[in-house]
């Protein structure tokens, strides 16, 4: 190779990695990993010219480049601004951003109906994790929220239009893996919807990927409708032979029951290989699957929570903590509190043993 | 009386048509440019100094000469005649009285810019005008000025009109490129700008009517001369679509040397304010742009007379000034209301948001519904914050330019008319009944010495 890939240095929150040209400065932080990562909730790698909705990812540009040191004038999307070489970046660090970011969040939720309790997303959606994040207490928006007449996809996915936040990730999914498509945004504004737009159901063999894609609970899996939370469920890797696609998938595990398959996903919530429709829909029997083993949930998410997983157990022991002193597992609890010492009369104890002495010795106090 | 280089024969009887448009000196540019390099007409466009006309006010010699030009892929020009901003209708003055001038400048562009296939993109509403655009194209071709070899130089071009489907959001260059290619009329992440990859992912050039059409006396007096009309960076002469409470709405030739003061009373022009009432505010550069009380209208916060061009509207910045904008000059006098003025302008560009990125989807349609109850009397005080908060998170953060259209006047309202608002607020009931009056707006300004 006589022209090796050039590579040019950024710095996000005065971190400098080296990256090669063309790559994104959300792709960059990536490569950094932690809390420098801008969040997006429209943007997915996989799919080709996704990105720059929903503004989320916003980041600081405070010198263009090594050429041109000025700093753009505008906060920038990350995940559609190339970087340059000398490029100086600001995420967390940038007061601005922060501010900018909190605003597309209270944005985002606005209208959200905030169901989360009836949700079958909830514990694995990117604008949960986001609002936890970013967002405020209380809401400021004090109208009736929107709502939308209801469209039904068909037997396999279920539209819950009040929470979709118009990524367009479903649409590019459908053109890009889907020979046609058959469902898109229809209207415009705060009105615009994801629908077909004569009443039909989705029904090409990869169609389902777009509950994959779904950064919240507006595309869900029928068959795992109301079944269960997901943060009760166990992720499984496993594979089968699939004629018409990769065949690896996460399943959801509920004691031996599957109750929902999905595709694998990587740490940012992106799918690592697309699924057809009949691994996804058709194949909840534990027969059908070859099991790897548990999923690694590496995603920071209410799912990658409670798996046991790479626990890091304390390197000191509870005897180098505690002085040199054993752990006393059967105490005599009398011992500890006279309290309960049978041969004391309660009454006669010093203290709070009734509310009024209580609330009257607090009120001295 | 003004230099009229645009409007000069919009009144000659039949001008609408080849023959009368010919003999009146017309297409005299495409005969002088033709027989010039493409590069030498690019640099007359820039000798001129001439402003995108369309609302931005970018230099067009520049964004010519930016655009990319590859081998072997095909350049296109398009016009943009989606004009929407409430308050502008010079284009359709231009396109309805004089269409041969369009179609003459775009020729001219086309060859300049090495465009063979050129669009006229024209927003839906203006049903009519496409009949007139495509008749005065088909005499064009007749006459040999479309079409293949035009008039023995080896330069082919065709013009072709393509209706929108009424968006305003297609006024934006990117969007109406989508639109233009079929889709939904989303504007499109930049950079790449469309000079890279605009049509088709073909180098494009987007430009105002009023723009191309200033292209013709530019070939015909030398873009040094056409220089030499206005002042500063303000040159030549620009359409002004003036409306509300004037004597005179309608669309005035100005040449950019002209006081505010003179625009709005003299009976050149506006004729001054209906019903003997005074001025309480204008928006000077259609809706978009930041509404000034009176007394900064006319003067600038350093106390100067305020002329009509870009470099004195803009004076101060958005604390103290406003934009030229696209020349929609809406008056307001003292009957009006800001607030109800407000939540019209919101109400649109909820209406009109595309719907892509969350401040604008969200921001316009939660302004609207806060401005709907101040105006209905029941607002409180927090609320007129809670605009601020909201215009302040639109502004700057979305894709496009709309959500900053949208914000900029709900912040200069709040900005300048906050009283106006308080008072809203403050007097539920009487604000359903009686206007806030012109108030302090029209005194004179007090200068710092």
């Amino acid at each position: 190779m006589s022209e090796a890939v050039k590579t040019v240095k950024v710095t996000i929150d005065n971190i400098t990695v080296d990256v090669p040209m063309g790559t994104t400065i959300l792709q960059a932080a990536r490569m950094i990993g932690g809390d420098v990562v801008p969040p997006a909730m429209c943007y997915y790698s996989k799919l080709q010219g996704s990105g720059g909705k929903c503004r989320t990812c916003l980041v600081e540009v405070s010198k263009g480049s090594e050429a041109d040191p000025r700093p753009m004038p505008k906060l920038v999307a990350s995940c559609r601004t190339g970087v340059m070489d000398g490029m100086e970046v600001k995420n967390m660090t940038s007061s601005k951003v922060e501010d900018a970011r909190n605003g597309v969040v209270e944005f985002l939720l606005l209208n959200h109906p905030l169901d989360c309790p009836v949700c079958d997303q909830a514990g694995e959606c990117h604008l949960q994790d986001l609002g936890y994040q970013h967002g405020k207490q209380g809401t400021r928006y004090e109208f009736k929220r929107r709502t939308f007449d209801k469209h039904d996809l068909g037997p396999y996915i279920q539209l819950h239009m009040t929470r979709c936040i118009l990524c367009y990730r479903c649409v590019f999914t459908a053109d890009q893996l889907t020979e046609k498509r058959t469902h898109g945004v229809l209207s415009r504004g705060d009105h615009a919807e994801i629908a077909t737009y004569i009443e039909k159901s989705l029904d090409n063999n990869f169609i389902g990927n777009v509950i994959d894609v779904c950064p919240v609970g507006a595309l869900t899996d029928k068959t795992f409708r109301f079944k269960n939370r997901v943060w009760f469920t166990k992720p499984v890797n496993a594979h089968r032979d699939c004629k018409c696609c990769s065949g690896k998938v996460t399943l959801w595990q509920r004691g031996e029951e599957v109750l929902r398959v999905t595709a694998r996903k990587d740490q940012w919530g992106e799918v690592e290989e697309w699924i057809c429709n009949e691994c996804r829909f058709e194949k909840k029997k534990t027969s059908s699957w070859t099991i790897e083993g548990p999923t690694h949930v590496s995603r920071h998410s209410v799912i990658s929570q409670g798996h046991y997983e790479n626990i890091q157990q304390p390197k000191e022991t509870f005897t180098a903590v505690n002085g040199g002193r054993n752990p006393q597992l059967l105490m005599d609890i009398h011992s500890v509190s006279e309290v309960n010492d049978p041969s004391i009369d309660l009454s006669l104890i010093n203290g709070p043993a009734t509310s009024d002495v209580y609330n009257h010795s607090t009120k001295q106090s | 009386m003004a230099k009229k280089l645009l409007l000069e024969k919009a009144h000659v009887e039949g001008i609408r048509h080849y023959d009368v448009y010919r003999r009146e000196g017309g297409y005299a540019a495409v005969e002088k440019a033709l027989k010039m390099e493409p590069a030498a007409i690019v640099e007359e466009v820039k000798k001129s100094g001439l402003r995108g006309r369309g609302g931005a006010g970018f230099p067009s010699g520049m964004k010519w000469s930016f655009l990319a030009k590859p081998e072997g892929v095909p350049r296109y020009l398009v016009c943009n005649a989606d004009e929407s901003e409430p308050g502008t209708f010079k284009d359709r003055y231009l396109m309805e009285f004089l269409p041969h001038l369009l179609i003459e400048g775009l020729i001219v562009s086309s060859f300049a810019l090495g465009s063979n296939r050129t669009y006229i993109y024209i927003r839906g509403e203006y049903a009519w005008i496409v009949g007139i655009l495509e008749q005065a194209i088909a005499e064009a071709k007749q006459n040999g000025f479309l079409g293949k070899n035009i008039l023995g130089s080896g330069f082919d071009c065709e013009i072709y009109v393509q209706r929108g489907a009424g968006a305003y959001i297609c006024g934006e260059e990117t969007a109406l490129i989508e639109s233009l290619e079929g889709k939904r009329g989303n504007p499109r992440i930049k950079p790449p700008f469309p000079a890279i990859k605009g049509l088709w992912d073909c180098p494009t050039v987007v430009n105002n009517v009023e723009t191309l059409a200033a292209v013709v006396p530019i070939m015909n007096m030398g873009g040094e001369e056409y220089a030499k009309i206005g002042v500063g960076r303000s040159t030549g002469t620009k359409l002004i679509s003036a409306c509300g409470n004037i004597n005179k709405p309608g669309v005035y030739e100005i040449d950019m040397t002209i006081s505010v003061e003179e625009f709005i009373y003299s009976d050149e022009y506006c004729g001054g304010i209906p019903n003997g009432k005074r001025l309480k505010a204008c928006i000077p550069g259609g809706s978009s742009v930041p509404i000034l009380p009176a007394n900064l209208l006319l003067k600038t916060a350093k106390g100067e007379t305020r002329l009509m061009n870009y470099e004195s509207l803009s004076d101060g910045g958005f604390a103290t000034g406003s934009m030229m904008g696209s020349g929609g000059f809406i008056v307001l006098d003292e009957d009006q209301c800001v607030v109800k003025n407000t939540l019209t302008l919101a109400r649109f560009y909820r209406h009109e948001s595309c719907g892509q990125c969350s401040p604008c989807r969200e921001g316009t349609g939660w302004m609207e519904k806060i401005l709907t109850k101040i105006e209905n009397g029941k607002g409180a005080m927090s609320d007129i914050d809670l605009l601020w908060d909201i215009q302040r998170k639109i502004e700057g953060n979305t894709i496009c330019p709309l959500g900053d259209a949208a914000a900029w006047p709900v912040a200069a309202a709040i900005r300048h008319f906050r009283d106006e608002f308080e008072w809203h607020v403050n007097n539920p009931a009487r604000c359903q009944t009686q206007n806030y009056g012109l108030a302090h707006y029209a005194d004179p300004i007090h200068v710092p010495a």
